[in-house]
């Protein structure tokens, strides 16, 4: 699946474009100016990408090559809720594994993907420190402990719960 | 200058600094290897089959990674040679789809010559099975790539590189994740490939196909 760049998206990409253009083109330069380019946009599309590859002229291969390697680089927008999954020792053998294939099969995307809406995206992480609670995943930046496939599902009506709930908030704030 | 050393008992005469793994095979000596290309400078002792045994040496070593002397002692065919030989398949094994009778490499394959002549079955016993997804890439618009016959040797994009000086593949990811992808930026840089498809003659196994009408 391939995100269509938004409209800010854009604007920052050309920002970055005026940018770098000052920058040093040495190849060694290659982890530093895709780590600003990250920064700045949160992932890296293919867009920038290309202009990395362009302006330190080496293939584009080379650069996909590079940023692969490297767990923090990542090709698709953090969605609005990012799940991240522990798999650190203690949840992996407590079946993080178990808990990371519910999340997909239910959003249907894969882990290092986000739905189409950019509302959910899914990744593994290394352990977050509650190796007591394993397995454990996180929703933004809440931990739920002692997952199981069936609280998956649970999360996600408690999420729906809460949209509808600050829906309603904006919606009576609006009308005051 | 031309040197003399001795291989599983023979005596052989080579050019000083030749690669033992080319030696050996020129004089009709096997030895496993699925990642060495004669000429490609650096070999990238990627796939750990080459091994022998040097004497004076403890460790067996890759034979695509010595250049022979004078007086030079090798064994290719001693227990510890065949057991690291043997790993080094059975691991290659464990991360195959081994389907071969729906395989166009099948019976011009290097996996299946290397089981045969190491006594492995295709099937790794003792070992899950690790496959990745998709299993299929169909990215390149002329060539398929079955990530789960790839043996990672490097070959195909070494070629390439060395026919064009830079090349669409490259290796993408890490650890069990490494696969061989193609990241050329339109349809029109790809269409070079067409015509030159060095990379599929040169895969060892079934893992790059030419997409046929
Ligand atoms: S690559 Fe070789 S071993 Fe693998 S399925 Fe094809 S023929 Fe069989
Ligand atoms: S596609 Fe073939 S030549 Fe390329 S790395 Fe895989 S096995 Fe080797
Ligand atoms: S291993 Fe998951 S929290 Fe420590
Ligand atoms: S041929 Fe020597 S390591 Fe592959």
């Amino acid at each position: 699946m391939e995100e269509k760049l938004t409209p800010e998206e854009s604007a920052i990409l050309e920002e970055l474009r005026q940018s770098i253009r000052g920058d040093d083109s040495q190849r060694s330069r290659l982890i530093p100016i895709l780590q600003k380019v990250q920064e700045r946009l949160g992932y890296l599309p293919p867009e920038a990408v290309k202009m990395v590859a362009d302006h330190l002229a080496v293939p584009l291969s080379e650069v996909y090559s590079v940023a692969t390697f490297y767990n923090q680089f990542r090709f698709h927008p953090p969605g609005k809720y990012p799940i991240k999954v522990c798999m650190g020792t203690a949840c992996h053998v407590r079946g993080g594994e178990i808990i990371l294939e519910n999340f997909e099969r239910k959003l249907e995307i894969k882990e290092g993907e986000t739905t189409e809406d950019r509302e959910f995206s899914i990744e593994r992480v290394a352990c977050v420190g509650c190796c007591a609670l394993a397995p454990v995943a996180l929703v933004g930046e809440t931990v739920h402990g002692h997952m199981a496939p069936s609280k998956v599902e649970g999360l996600f009506t408690r999420i729906q719960v809460q949209k509808e709930i600050e829906e309603k908030r904006r919606k009576k704030d609006g009308s005051e | 200058m031309t040197v003399t050393l001795t291989v599983d008992g023979k005596a052989l005469q080579a050019e000083a600094g030749s690669n033992l793994l080319e030696v050996c095979l020129e004089n009709g000596i096997t030895v496993p290897n699925l990642c060495h290309l004669p000429g490609l400078e650096p070999p990238p002792a990627a796939c750990r089959l080459c091994f022998v045994e040097l004497e004076g040496i403890d460790a067996p070593v890759t034979s695509c990674t010595v250049p022979v002397s004078d007086g030079m002692v090798v064994h290719t065919d001693t227990d510890r040679v065949r057991r690291l030989q043997r790993s080094a398949l059975r691991f290659l094994l464990s991360v195959h789809d081994v389907d071969c009778k729906n395989c166009h490499a099948n019976h011009h394959c290097a996996l299946q010559d290397l089981a045969r002549f190491l006594k492995v079955g295709l099937k790794p016993r003792g070992l899950s099975i690790i496959l990745k997804e998709p299993e299929v890439d169909d990215d390149h618009p002329f060539i398929r790539h079955y990530p789960n016959r790839c043996v990672l040797c490097e070959r195909c994009l070494r070629t390439c590189h060395d026919r064009h000086g830079h090349s669409p593949l490259a290796l993408s990811g890490r650890g069990f994740d490494t696969v061989i992808r193609c990241f050329a930026d339109t349809p029109e840089d790809a269409q070079p490939c067409q015509s030159c498809a060095a990379c599929v003659d040169v895969c060892p196994v079934g893992a790059l196909v030419l997409k046929t009408g």
